[in-house]
């Protein structure tokens, strides 16, 4: 199905995630990366050897969550811009997330925009926590949000009202 | 008449990855293309690459123009011919072209074929409207010269062409009203569909274009779905408020001067069409004659590049040129063979069986 709709569907993004407990401790990367392409860039980019090592470039990557540390890294490394944060420790309510964004303009720190699912659909809002836009990400930029926690595996773009 | 000792015709990402591996041997290389600069299609491409470091993973495709082309500028070995068209290669191995307004003609000792691929066309009602645009129509107006086409589009494909121009026609502002693709699944990368649908872009598998609505330029598009055996489904057709068409159904190799060398070519289908057999170093039956990227199999720029850097290698190592050749070669073999290992290089793998190579 999912080569249909380009969509993932909750039990793929599911088996993603990393156990209860380390999701407990803090933030963690999420590699939404489902078919086999000739591709390593989230490995390379990684300094804190996370990412284990491909034995073919075309593996599909997997997390060493006892390594990942959150930083972020790979979410502008990512071609295929499928690396996202995700920080459930962030408070009782809301959930801590950061995409890659290559839109202009970037959403203002502090404001309040659509949170986007996988098919784009507005289902909630997010709180704009910082916007990375420096060299080094070389315009894939990093957006921070916070979103409720009910929506916080759904949630994987923004909007800023544009249509 | 002007000779050198390796010709490379086509200056994108397989052409220009050629002259920098033969001249890095020491070879003296003309390299020929038609357009005003060099880099091919890289020049138009916005979107990170995948492969390897190697093939430069991670950069944007313009980027990556640029360091090879600073690379070629800095190689006095490399003598580059832009704005020069090569029209014919003979018998006798004379090349001849066309370079600015005059026609010219050389000789070579060897010579290697990066012309790339054109783009294929889709018969529907209206096709000649203007409002219809390949892929990389849109992408030059866009990329290069700062110009959007229109301001809704329907993109035919659903391949990574198709994916990639959607989401760059968005990051430009225009908006995407559905990409359709008549194979029953995406054809692209996965990673590209979500990238278009978080953003809200409908893909329709299982649908064509029937029409294109208007007068004067496109004012619409009627599309429609099909069944398992890629028939309409009637009364199921949509109309769609667009003012561009864009197409994105494939690519062919560029085969024409390939035949004037009169080497053995087969039909290949998914390869692309009409490819030269070669051997493992790219050299085609036509002595002296490489083949590298587009011209060779329609595939990823990162192959193409590592196809040109094995077609100089090869190529500067028959003049005699280079120590350890062979070495450096095979690594770049395996690279090739690595890029392809996967499920998504199933088509080219199961098309150079059938090649025998």
């Amino acid at each position: 199905m999912f080569n249909k709709t380009g969509v993932a569907t909750k039990s793929m993004v599911e088996q993603k995630l990393p156990s209860k407990q380390r999701r407990e401790k803090g933030p963690y990367a999420i590699f939404e990366c489902f078919q086999e392409i000739p591709c390593n860039p989230c490995s390379t980019a990684c300094k804190s050897n996370a990412v284990k090592a491909f034995k073919n470039i075309n593996d599909i990557p997997e997390i060493n969550y006892d390594n990942c540390t959150g930083c972020g890294l790979c979410v502008s490394a990512c071609p295929g811009l499928a690396c996202f944060i995700i920080d459930e420790t962030y408070s009782d309510k809301e959930v801590m997330l950061k995409m890659p964004y290559e839109f202009l303009p970037l959403p203002e720190v502090a404001s309040t925009i659509d949170a986007l699912d996988r098919e784009g659909n507005a289902v909630g809002k997010a709180k704009v926590l910082k916007v990375q836009d420096n060299k080094n990400l070389d315009h894939t930029n990093v957006i921070t949000i916070s979103v409720p926690k009910e929506i916080f595996l759904d949630v994987r773009s923004i909007g800023l009202g544009r249509g | 008449m002007l000779h050198t000792e390796i010709a490379i015709i086509g200056g994108g990402p397989a052409g220009m990855c050629a002259a920098i591996a033969a001249a890095g041997q020491g070879a003296r290389v003309t390299l020929f293309d038609r357009g005003k600069r060099l880099g091919g299609q890289l020049v138009k491409q916005t979107h990170r690459f995948f492969g390897s470091e190697k093939e430069y993973a991670g950069t944007r495709g313009v980027d990556i123009a640029k360091i090879l082309y600073d690379q070629i500028e800095k190689n006095k070995l490399i003598d580059v011919k832009t704005d020069a068209t090569v029209l014919a290669f003979y018998n006798d191995g004379v090349i001849t072209y066309e370079e600015g307004k005059s026609y010219k003609r050389m000789t070579s000792e060897k010579t290697i074929i990066a012309a790339g691929a054109a783009e294929k066309m889709l018969l529907f009602s209206n096709n000649d409207l203007p409002g219809v645009y390949g892929a990389g129509a849109v992408q030059t107006l866009m990329n290069e010269h700062g110009i959007v086409p229109g301001n809704n589009v329907l993109m035919v494909g659903a391949g990574n062409i198709g994916l990639i121009v959607s989401y760059q026609l968005m990051q430009a502002g225009v908006k995407v009203k559905a990409i359709i693709d008549a194979a029953p699944k995406i054809g692209g990368f996965l990673v590209h569909a979500s990238k278009v649908r978080r953003l809200g872009v409908p893909i329709l598998t299982s649908h064509t274009i029937k029409e294109a609505v208007g007068k004067e330029f496109v004012e619409g598009a009627v599309i429609c779905e099909l069944d398992e055996k890629w028939q309409p489904i009637p009364g199921a057709d949509k109309k769609l408020d667009v003012d561009i068409i864009c197409l994105a159904v494939g690519l062919s190799p560029q085969s024409e001067l390939l035949r004037h060398t009169g080497c053995d070519m087969k039909y290949v289908p998914s390869l692309g069409g009409y490819v030269p057999l070669r051997d493992e170093n790219l050299q085609t039956t036509a002595s002296g004659v490489y083949v590298a990227g587009d011209s060779a199999e329609v595939e990823e720029a990162s192959s193409a590049m590592v196809e040109g850097t094995i077609a100089g290698l090869s190529a500067a190592e028959a003049l005699g040129y280079g120590r350890n050749v062979s070495d450096l070669k095979d690594s770049f073999k395996k690279d090739l063979n690595t890029l392809r290992a996967g499920a998504v290089g199933e088509k080219i793998r199961s098309g150079l069986k059938i090649l025998n190579c």
